[in-house]
């Protein structure tokens, strides 16, 4: 009852907000948030900008992810150690998978099979066919591995752990460990730009953003950021999105309650957007006009107008919201 | 909890705590010729050992002991251990190795001659948890040893300013770290006058100390002090005493220096006053807490508790900071020379991820570990200071303890 007027109370809000503010571009698609301490899914309606249902998962829910074609959404369910199948359309529970313990972040290959996910708590990577559910690899890997990049090729699987520092690069042909980089602390999160030539990695704790060349996995550039009023230990990188044409990244700058905009070429930071607090995770739109971001903190989502690089609207969705996926 | 059980995990972590925590063969007198530079080829750099020691003290008992805090046998070295685990399995990749030796010294020993025995055996990083007056014996005879000392838990404000020494460094917060992030929480929370209740032993002299200067600090009152002088084990009578010693006018909080542990536990509900209560007791700044959680502490504390089948402390936090400060020094240096890692230590850009929230780091005038102190009572873990707001030209972490223009250190 509580948690249904709350709810409510920040519909009014972000519906306040809406008439306060320009008509932002409208997109089409569906934005479902993983809400790590409600033990829901919100789903908000991008045409509308509503938050139109809350799906009931497993407990806590982390990382989240689409089929290729955007008929099924994974959810990490972390406490209850599987991977959770959702129908895009009805928001039904289709099937569980198996995860291998503390399941964090993973990673769909780009054919849409397999799945490798990160075990936080057992130092693995798990391999899981999603059609069937058998176990295809266990890969060990460093202390906490969370991050979890695929080459747009699918060949190169990228993992961090977070205490051993390193970006773990996996050949998916042999399910082996090919190649060790040392990035700063604490790395969060592994992302290949779309022709694959290069991958970007944040470290938290570092509060910076590696950005790798695969051809030989040397790091080209560090980036690190600064922020006016705000203090350098509160600037802590997670989430990463490259656009498609390879132009822009944004990353989410954790308590720093920034996005920031990089430029991919010169790999200069341009803009730091402010979103809500304690931001943590990034998706597109499927047409690319609108960024999403999760706002643990502040138990709300940021829309960032991607072509004119500024946030238009913030809705309220469950309690320390984490991952975001958004689909057609 | 209920995602620390596992018991397949769990198998397979107790598996490689046997491996990592074999000791010392005495094989080691190889060891001790000075390392042949790596730099010449850092790409095939040869296999590193880093030999780890842990000295540990037995502290005098208290005269009681509540049934929830009766101290581990393993409390501390186990979290060394965990710190070696965790070291290994990053350095793995780095062909880095890292082995454990421990000596428990008993309450009325000497560990001087512990810390040498290990020394000699070719521990060059050595982590103790031994008093103030102790660790300085051992930081002067070890002194011209190839040796890094790790102090993990002596928290005197002394080790820090006039008896710093430059062969130690500090994973322990001291003291003035620990009274000024409860002063900050308490000044956030309006509460600026304290009824001060100390012991009688040197530790909760220091403690108090603590606490007047930390209340001087952030603009806080101490309306009224006391020593606790109903003898060392007021159980029974807690009820009718209690309420006579607290009877000394208005005060917003009473705040407890009882290191030992002799009377802090039931000094609440028993206040003359319904008043809350802080410090050694009640509400009690720390290192850590096993209720700590959030920024990826529940992974930490998921893994002490399959390696060791209980909760993490905070001396087997420190230990584990202590140890993997080493090793993760150790994976940027990816050589276990001493004057290497000790660069690596003090260098700018170091940092040591603690589960806290912003990484910790060592400060150069003092070797103190600069760390987010948890402010938790028995069942939660209330709020991390540095408290917002509390601002500082460098980081807000050196707004607790001592920042370098009251550091009276000097380390040359």
């Amino acid at each position: 009852m509580t948690r249904r007027t709350t709810l409510s109370a920040g519909l009014a809000l972000a519906g306040l907000l809406v008439a306060l503010e320009a008509a932002p571009a409208l997109a089409d698609g569906r934005a479902f948030v993983s809400n790590e301490r409600d033990h829901t899914v919100s789903v908000v309606d991008l045409t509308s900008m509503t938050l139109i249902e809350t799906i009931k998962t497993g407990r806590r829910p982390r990382g989240i992810t689409a089929s290729p074609d955007g008929k099924l959404i994974y959810l990490c369910a972390s406490d209850d150690n599987r991977v959770e199948v959702y129908d895009a359309q009805t928001f039904k529970l289709v099937k569980t998978l198996r995860s291998g313990p503390d399941p964090e972040l993973f990673v769909l290959a780009p054919s849409g099979n397999p799945l490798y996910i990160a075990n936080e708590d057992d130092n693995m990577v798990t391999a899981v066919n999603v059609e069937n559910n058998e176990l295809v690899a266990e890969i060990p890997v460093g202390v906490e591995p969370e991050g979890m990049g695929v080459s747009p090729d699918g060949r190169y699987l990228v993992n961090t752990s977070e205490t051993t520092n390193m970006a773990h690069v996996i050949d998916t042909k042999t399910n082996e460990v090919v190649e060790n980089v040392l990035v700063d602390s604490r790395p969060r999160y592994a992302q290949f730009n779309h022709d694959g030539k290069q991958l970007w990695v944040s470290s938290e704790v570092g509060g910076t953003v590696a950005v790798i060349d695969p051809a030989n996995w040397k790091i080209i550039k560090k980036i690190s950021f600064a922020i006016p009023g705000v203090n350098k230990d509160a600037i802590q990188p997670v989430g990463i999105r490259i656009t498609k044409d390879g132009s822009k990244a944004f990353i989410a700058l954790g308590p720093a309650n920034r996005v920031a905009v990089v430029d991919t070429r010169t790999l200069e930071v341009e803009k730091y957007l402010l979103v809500g607090q304690r931001v943590w995770q990034l998706a597109f739109s499927p047409d690319e006009k609108l960024l999403i971001s999760t706002n643990g903190n502040s138990n709300d989502i940021s829309v960032i107008d991607v072509a004119s690089e500024k946030v238009t609207k913030s809705i309220a969705v469950g309690r320390l919201p984490w991952g975001v996926v958004v689909v057609p | 909890m209920r995602r620390m059980v596992h018991a397949a995990a769990l198998a397979a972590a107790m598996a490689v705590t046997v491996a990592s925590t074999a000791t010392f063969a005495p094989a080691l007198a190889q060891e001790q010729a000075p390392a042949a530079s790596p730099a010449a080829k850092p790409a095939a750099a040869p296999e590193q050992t880093f030999r780890i020691g842990v000295v540990r003290q037995v502290p005098p008992q208290p005269p009681w002991i509540a049934p929830l805090s009766a101290p581990p046998e393993d409390l501390g070295v186990a979290g060394a251990e965990l710190g070696i685990r965790d070291s290994l399995a990053s350095g793995r990749f780095l062909k880095l190795d890292y082995t454990l030796a421990t000596e428990i010294v008993p309450t009325e020993g000497d560990p001087l001659a512990a810390a040498q025995k290990l020394v000699d055996g070719g521990v060059t990083f050595l982590l103790l948890d031994v008093p103030a007056d102790q660790l300085l014996r051992i930081a002067d005879a070890l002194k011209d040893r190839d040796v890094l000392l790790i102090n993990a838990g002596a928290p005197d404000d002394s080790l820090r300013q006039q008896d710093c020494r430059a062969n130690v460094f500090h994973v322990a917060p001291n003291r003035a770290m620990l009274t000024d992030a409860l002063a900050q929480f308490l000044m956030t929370k309006r509460w600026r006058n304290w009824f001060l209740m100390i012991g009688r032993t040197e530790g909760d002299r220091l403690y108090a100390e603590a606490v007047r200067n930390s209340a001087k600090k952030f603009g806080a009152k101490i309306v009224a002090e006391k020593t606790w002088d109903y003898g060392p084990d007021a159980r029974a009578t807690a009820q009718s005493e209690v309420p006579r010693a607290t009877q000394v006018g208005e005060y917003d909080i009473l705040i407890t220096a009882d290191e030992l542990g002799e009377f802090g536990d039931i000094l609440p509900y028993n206040t003359w006053l319904a008043r809350p209560t802080a410090g050694t007791h009640g509400l009690m700044p720390l290192s850590w807490h096993p209720t700590m959680e959030n920024w990826g502490a529940s992974q930490l504390q998921s893994r002490f508790f399959k390696q060791h089948q209980r909760l993490m402390q905070p001396l087997d936090f420190q230990m584990w900071a202590g140890v993997f400060a080493i090793g993760s020094a150790g994976m940027k240096t990816r050589s276990s020379e001493t004057a290497k890692v000790r660069a690596q230590l003090l260098a700018p850009d170091y940092d040591l991820p603690v589960f806290k929230g912003v990484a910790a780091s060592f400060r150069p005038w003092d070797h103190q570990l600069r760390q987010p102190i948890l402010l938790t009572h028995a069942t939660n873990t209330v709020t991390l200071s540095p408290q917002q707001g509390y601002l500082h030209q460098r980081t807000p972490l050196d707004t607790l303890g001592f920042d370098q223009p009251e550091s009276r250190c000097k380390l040359n």
